[in-house]
């Protein structure tokens, strides 16, 4: 079954079609890799699917329903999860409160509640608490629960934004570019975390640069380029798609390009 | 990025111990040095502003939202107290709650709209809806007096009429404490996090599934609440009141104390209050250089105490101590 679908997507600004009739098909619990080069639109269509932007044509579908133009808020009460490209961490507050807000959709206290601490605020505080502190847990960053998250570095206040996703224990997690900026090592771990979260049974969508990363772990991968679908398979299929060599290398790649695109 | 100070933030009972307890030993103990009432008067003045203070501290502090009108919730408080009496028989005490009641409603339909701006749009806006009840209590002279204001009846608990400023030094002070409790309960509520997400980053609060515009709303709705109670407890110590308390300058105090006394700090609320009350009597002394002096202590700590006074000063105790 898919859970998600995106059917016929298109979105223009001013006269550049940043995202022009892309339709797609997530089945569940799946890692589903979006590449392609800069400026192809990857970015633009999470925006989309997560409810950033409205979509100028086209739908998106989760889960069967059609959730096109919902709020940002409601998809997530939904069960979609995103971390972004350009860290969104809330850097005052400290690592575990801020997976703590990842709990949101969960918790259930009222405002004269919470203003006046009654016992379920309490009983709620604790419980959510311990619930981000197993999603702390899943990206190994348990030990810094207590530091304020603007002064991790910056692989872990990656890792915490995975982690303050995983709380929301979405169906689908969109992490858009989780490898930028990384080193060898640090993707090795992320890539372990990845198969991690798959393993739980969500739905990953990758938006990523690093190939190794994307071929290693993707089930299927989605080509874009220009903001139109270029070619759509597996790891294998794509590597050797004549048409995504060519959107990666150009037309006449030299011998040495092809050898690295192996 | 830089290190920032989410230790203010921690535990919620260490908070309530190390701020509470200390504060409520200071309002016992300080009457015994004051010789006259005009010592109660000016306490209590501080207290009643920052109650104001401190409710806008929660809007501006962690929600991380401007108003510079909220004086006008003042306003609403203060002429609750002033015209139900007066003009529709309701003896003070129903007419303070009915100023509760009408400053809650009036910033749920006001807040509805204006809360959708952000930053520069969100402060023209809110300062147009101060400047708006301000002019209002002005100009409906058959029920506010006018600029010239009017008077207000004492406020009877138990039978007897409150006189002077002694009792209101005990009300504002022990209600102060109370909304610190309440401001430090929200804090480490689910609500609290989502309003110091939202402060953090918007657009990463609503998409772990926060309804951005509803808990702005919300605490819109709270800073309003302690903004009209202080203004009713000022008409009812002072037993006058005039269009002054809403106006802009009013409006642009409790920003200022807010932030003196540091965002996000609830007793650097009352830091604040005490500063912008108190510097003025102490300042009298200068009388034609009031304001300059003002102006000038304001801006020295903005500039060499950025974090506000009680931050910066725990910070550079906490550094020594280390």
């Amino acid at each position: 079954m898919s859970v998600l679908n995106a059917e016929h997507l298109s979105i223009a600004f001013g006269g550049l079609r940043a995202v022009d009739a892309v339709s797609f098909e997530v089945p569940s619990g799946i890692v589903f890799s979006i590449i392609g080069p800069n400026g192809a639109g990857k970015t633009t269509l999470f925006n989309i699917i997560s409810g950033q932007c409205m979509p100028h044509d086209g739908y998106v579908r989760f889960c069967g329903e059609d959730v096109t133009g919902l709020a940002p808020d409601q998809l997530a009460r939904r069960g979609l999860a995103r971390t972004f490209q350009n860290l969104q961490i809330f850097p005052q507050m400290t690592a575990i409160e801020n997976v703590m807000v990842g709990r949101h959709r969960h918790e259930a206290t009222g405002i004269i509640a919470d203003l006046l601490h009654l016992p379920v605020v309490r009983e709620q505080n604790r419980r959510t608490r311990e619930a981000a502190m197993e999603a702390l847990g899943r990206v190994g960053i348990e030990a810094m629960a207590e530091r304020p998250a603007g002064s991790l570095a910056y692989g872990n206040l990656k890792r915490l934004e995975i982690a303050r996703a995983l709380a929301s224990e979405p169906t689908v997690l969109l992490l858009d570019e989780p490898a930028a900026g990384c080193n060898p090592v640090e993707t090795a771990e992320l890539e372990n975390i990845i198969r991690g979260i798959v393993g739980t049974g969500v739905t990953v969508v990758l938006v990523e640069h690093d190939m190794r990363l994307v071929m290693n772990i993707s089930h299927r991968i989605h080509v874009l380029a220009n903001g139109r679908t270029l070619a759509e398979g597996t790891a294998a299929e794509v590597r050797t798609n004549p048409a995504v060599i060519d959107a990666y290398l150009g037309v006449n790649p030299s011998r040495e390009a092809v050898s690295a695109a192996g | 990025m830089s290190v920032l100070p989410a230790d203010r933030f921690r535990g919620l009972p260490q908070q309530r111990l190390f701020s509470l307890v200390p504060l409520a030993a200071i309002i016992l103990l300080m009457p015994l040095m004051f010789s006259s009432a005009y010592y109660y008067r000016v306490a209590a003045l501080v207290f009643i502003f920052a109650i104001a203070a401190l409710g806008l501290n929660l809007l501006m502090g962690f929600a991380g939202q401007v108003s510079l009108g909220h004086a006008g919730f003042m306003g609403i408080g203060a002429y609750s107290v002033a015209i139900g009496p007066a003009h529709l028989g309701i003896s003070p005490l129903p007419s303070f709650v009915l100023g509760v009641m009408i400053s809650t409603l009036v910033a749920f339909v006001v807040g509805r709209p204006i809360l959708r701006l952000k930053g520069h749009y969100l402060a023209v806006a809110t300062l147009g809806f101060g400047v708006l009840l301000a002019v209002a209590f002005t100009n409906e002279a058959s029920w506010t007096g006018g600029p010239d204001g009017m008077i207000v009846p004492h406020l009877a608990l138990l039978g007897r009429p409150l006189r002077g400023p002694e009792p209101w030094y005990w009300i504002s002070a022990s209600t102060f404490l109370v909304g610190a409790a309440v401001a430090l309960n929200l804090i480490a509520s689910p609500t609290g996090r989502a309003l110091r997400g939202i402060h953090d980053s918007e657009i990463a609060a609503r998409m772990l599934g926060v309804d951005v515009a509803g808990k702005k709303l919300i605490i819109f709705v709270v800073a309003a609440v302690y903004a009209s109670v202080a203004g009713s407890y000022l008409a009812l110590l002072n037993s006058y009141i005039t269009p002054d308390v809403s106006s802009f300058l009013r409006s642009i105090e409790l920003v200022a104390m807010v932030v003196l006394g540091g965002m996000g700090s609830i007793p650097g609320s009352l830091v604040g209050s005490a500063v912008l009350v108190i510097l003025p009597q102490a300042l009298a002394f200068f009388h034609d250089y009031e304001h300059m002096m003002l102006g000038l202590i304001v801006m020295s700590v903005m500039i060499f105490l950025r974090r506000g006074i009680l931050p910066s000063v725990t910070a550079a105790f906490a550094q020594r101590h280390k």
